[in-house]
């Protein structure tokens, strides 16, 4: 894959403390957020061709917490959400997930999460990162969330808590993000968890033409305005559980908004 | 003050002598090897720490500051003799210690106390467990040594006990655990990995040490310098060549072929970070590095004719 030019431009103009090496004190470099983000933003562009809406709710600078639905598959939602922020904002951010562990420990994965700045998803790297003022992705649903199947897409599973008490504690405002097209890019119709214990993953998806390589279906996302909320992050599980459902149903508002938008954009007068 | 520094011949050790001396102390020194051209007036007593000969050095000198740089790692010793120098030589340091009325003891140990793992954060800041130490049981007796002398902090209150968890030198030296990594002209790394390192120019480290002898801190404390760097800029920028092996091969090659010997376990630490958070240090003792990483790189070649 070519290095483009253009995305070397933004990834210059990304507001990260890198030394001379182009390394940042995490060990994101340059050369590597270059041809990553090359790659992603043909993807982007080109493949599944992500159409965003309301990027500009995405505070220009400062901590933030991108919180979004997993829409099927693996994660291709995180990769263009990543794609997005580099691409849309100005001047570009670069967005930090919180990986699955075994990203880590895979060999060439261990190495361009390392180097890209998707860390794996412990509570340190999301607090510590937060108050470094970066970007932080988080898919509250989990590996349960990519693992949904294809008549599961616009469902919700299970929020996890932590994202919520940690906003509270770091004062972070929370981005909502609903994102659709995912499982149409990998329509799983069943995971195979034996498979992917042999290859060191979670599961491996299945489709309906066998092997789970991407169809070039049109994604969509949605970006609502911050959400702040007050507190510690220590308050009783009950207040979080509502805070958290408070995010879960604006991320269900963001979906239907973004398959309306999709429809639109697919099969005008069709259903999707 | 008078300061006796424990492991005075090693590398690192030679350094702190001279610079504790250069700023007015008095220094002794203690090691099993000797030091030939040891300046003069640091007066160094050829004996092991855990030997009755040592005791008398503290009985008679009565230092007040005692540092405990004695400790080795997998590279140096192996198997029971390690476990005995480090986790016996510590005990006894500060047997002694206690015995002959010495006011501060600073352990100086290593950053690898946090262990390397897919799953350990980056950042390792003091109050945090070691991680790994099962897929690395070379390293435990070097994470005892820590832990006895860090609960010489409530079992001795009226000593002032220091532990500082020092990150990889590089310097000239050229000794050191980075250091022998980086010995040849081709480096092996394991094939996509490619772990942060952090790593404080020798001169830097020593004055950390000294720092932290002078200004009689208390507690635990991680001392590092610059950002780390990945280990591949520091192959190429020392002027070497990285030559990434698939890691079921390096397992192999490992002892053969000009392989270095490391124990499987020190695959984990060339494929997974150890980085530490030594803001507190830097907070409690004003320290600063003075030579960043890449100077420090450039330096590194220069010092190793690359």
């Amino acid at each position: 894959m070519a290095r483009d030019d253009s995305v070397r431009d933004l990834v210059n103009r990304l507001e990260l403390p890198f030394n001379a090496l182009g390394v940042d004190p995490y060990g994101i470099s340059k050369k590597h957020l270059v041809v990553g983000f090359s790659l992603l933003g043909w993807f982007y562009r080109n493949y599944f061709r992500v159409h965003a809406v309301g990027a500009e709710n995405v505070p220009q600078r400062g901590r933030a917490m991108l919180v979004g639905n997993h829409s099927g598959g693996y994660a291709i939602d995180g990769a263009m959400v990543l794609a997005s922020m580099m691409l849309e904002l100005d001047p570009p951010r670069l967005a930090q997930g919180m990986a699955e562990k075994f990203i880590n420990q895979l060999p060439v994965g261990s190495l361009w999460s390392s180097r890209t700045g998707q860390f794996t998803g412990l509570p340190e790297h999301a607090e510590r990162l937060l108050q470094d003022d970066r970007l932080l992705m988080v898919f509250p649903e989990g590996a349960r969330g990519t693992a949904k199947l294809y008549k599961e897409r616009y469902s919700l599973v299970d929020f996890g808590t932590g994202f919520m008490r940690l906003a509270l504690k770091t004062k972070t405002p929370i981005v909502p993000l609903g994102f659709v097209g995912g499982a149409d890019a990998v329509p799983t119709v069943m995971n195979s968890y034996t498979l992917g214990k042999l290859v060191g993953v979670p599961y491996v998806p299945v489709t309906p033409y066998g092997v789970a390589l991407p169809l070039p279906a049109p994604c969509e996302v949605h970006y609502g305005v911050p959400m702040t909320f007050e507190g510690t992050g220590d308050e009783e599980d009950s207040i979080i559980k509502a805070y958290v459902e408070q995010v879960k149903q604006r991320i269900a508002q963001l979906i239907d908004e973004a398959r309306k938008a999709r429809r639109a954009r697919v099969k005008p007068g069709g259903a999707s | 003050m008078r300061v006796l520094i424990a492991g005075i011949s090693g590398a690192l050790a030679r350094q702190v002598a001279m610079l504790l001396k250069s700023r007015g102390h008095e220094v002794l020194g203690l090691d099993r090897r000797p030091w030939r051209d040891a300046p003069e007036g640091i007066e160094v007593f050829e004996t092991d720490v855990r030997k009755r000969a040592a005791e008398d050095v503290f009985r008679t000198r009565k230092p007040e500051c005692v540092v405990h740089m004695a400790t080795v790692n997998a590279l140096t010793a192996g198997g029971d003799e390690r476990a005995r120098i480090n986790v016996g030589g510590t005990k006894s340091l500060f047997e002694h210690a206690v015995n002959h009325g010495v006011k501060h003891v600073v352990f100086v140990g290593r950053h690898t106390y946090y262990g390397a793992s897919a799953d350990s954060p980056l950042y390792h800041t003091e109050d945090e467990p070691p991680h790994g130490i099962g897929s690395f049981p070379e390293l435990a007796d070097l994470v005892a040594a820590d832990l006895y002398a860090a609960n010489a902090l409530w079992r001795e209150p009226k000593l002032v006990t220091t532990v500082l968890r020092l990150v990889y030198t590089l310097g000239p030296s050229q000794q050191g655990t980075l250091a022998s990594f980086l010995r040849g002209k081709r480096v092996p790394m394991v094939l996509g990995y490619d772990p942060l390192f952090q790593f404080l120019f020798e001169s830097d480290a020593a004055r950390a040490i000294a720092l932290s002898v002078e200004q009689r801190v208390k507690g635990i404390y991680n001392v590092s310098g610059p950002n780390p760097v990945p280990l591949r800029l520091i192959v190429e920028h020392t002027g070497r060549t990285a030559v990434p092996v698939p890691e079921p091969l390096l397992r192999g090659l490992l002892g053969r072929l000009g392989f270095p010997r490391l124990p499987p376990g020190a695959l984990e630490h060339i494929k997974f970070p150890i980085v530490v958070d030594g803001k507190a240090f830097k907070r409690a003792t004003g320290f600063a590095h003075e030579v960043d990483e890449v100077e420090c790189l450039q330096r590194y070649r220069l010092l190793t004719g690359r």
